[in-house]
């Protein structure tokens, strides 16, 4: 039931980007080794969302395969269950090059950019507002 | 309607990051070494420390003990003489099934920071929802009873690879028991290659002080921090 405490980070964070515009998709990226329910998350997601920007909004979410990647051999692959060995040469220095994520790609946002906004660079947030949904 | 796409890429976790990110500034200021100690309910978290806290070796340790609800936890440990602070997480913080790096922080002004060398952080039982949430700790210590099958790193993978160290607990039982012990770490080392593992019992000490020269290794560790 984390996925409660998960939605909300997910919230507030499309919230923090929004620029005090309405939310209509929060497109979010789930990497396959996070222990996520798409189900139980997007079912909090509506709850949590209330009274804030993303009231309404539709969460969609990307699953990101999980790949590894052997350091000393190179060798890299896609895994089904949790076998983190590299199946070449049996080492165990095994980098994840996907499947950690769970991040916010983008939103989508009603209306345009607020005027203070206008000027600065792409990523620059200013001050961020302070966090509305529940923790 | 002016519709506007925005480029986010954001860990979504990273308010709690960075929440987790003070607690450890706070706790290295104070030059005390974090554990967060984590297993399914009943795994034997609590008596494993029962077993240790009392004797260390000269390092002084304190609990934060997680709980749901109620402090039968903390006041067993109580009575060795180590402290001990509770922090529940009803209804403050909606009867969460994890601890996360805020109500760690909540917490902080509480703890005793200047009379310990190592706190330890006895987190809600749980094999799912602690492992998303880092509260500050310099490491992951994570207990697995043999009564719980040798299928769980398969089922639980994320907190078997978030944990340096991994207690195989109730070695005990295991003339009473169909469990395959060699299959368990078998499949510890599928999901967590070379993770540390002890195997032990609380019930009777075995491995107990592998376990306790586990902790005091830890604040060591500290103290070679602290004096570089």
């Amino acid at each position: 039931m984390h996925e409660l405490s998960l939605s909300s980070a997910v919230v507030n964070t499309a919230v923090k980007h929004a620029g005090g515009r309405p939310v209509s998709v929060v497109s979010l990226r789930v990497g396959r080794l996070r222990q996520v329910v798409p189900d139980t998350l997007e079912f909090y997601f509506e709850f949590v969302a209330r009274d804030t920007l993303c009231e309404g909004a539709r969460l969609e979410l990307e699953v990101v395969e999980a790949r590894l990647r052997c350091n000393p051999c190179g060798t890299e692959w896609e895994i089904e269950i949790p076998a983190f060995r590299c199946p070449i040469c049996g080492g165990s220095d095994v980098a994840i090059a996907s499947g950690n994520e769970f991040e916010v790609e983008s939103i989508e946002v009603e209306g345009p950019p607020p005027a203070a906004w206008r000027d600065r660079s792409e990523g620059d947030l200013g001050k961020e507002p302070e966090c509305i949904a529940p923790r | 309607m002016h519709r506007t796409k925005v480029k986010v890429v954001e860990e979504a976790l990273d308010a709690n990051n960075t929440i987790a990110a003070a607690n450890r500034a706070d706790f290295d200021r104070a030059a005390v070494k974090v554990v967060n100690f984590m297993s399914a309910p009943g795994a034997g978290k609590t008596t494993l420390l029962e077993r240790v806290v009392a004797d260390l070796d000269g390092v002084r340790v304190g609990v934060l003990e997680g709980d749901v609800q109620g402090s039968m936890d903390a006041d067993r440990l109580a009575g060795l003489h180590v402290p001990v602070i509770q922090l529940n997480t009803d209804p403050s913080f909606g009867g969460e099934c994890h601890l996360d790096a805020n109500m760690v922080r909540s917490a902080v002004p509480a703890l005793p920071l200047e009379e310990i060398d190592l706190l330890i952080i006895e987190n809600v039982g749980n094999l799912v929802c602690p492992a998303e949430f880092r509260v500050g700790e310099d490491a992951r210590v994570m207990v697995c009873s043999i009564t719980e099958g040798e299928d769980k790193p398969l089922k639980y993978p994320l907190m078997f690879r978030t944990c340096e160290l991994v207690l195989v607990n109730k070695l005990d039982l295991l003339p009473h028991l169909d469990f395959d012990l060699d299959r368990l770490l078998y499949n510890i080392d599928q999901v967590h290659p070379d993770v540390e593992r002890i195997v032990l019992s609380a019930r009777t000490g075995k491995g107990v002080e592998a376990w306790r020269d586990w902790l005091v290794s830890i604040a060591a560790r500290e103290e070679a921090v602290a004096a570089g």
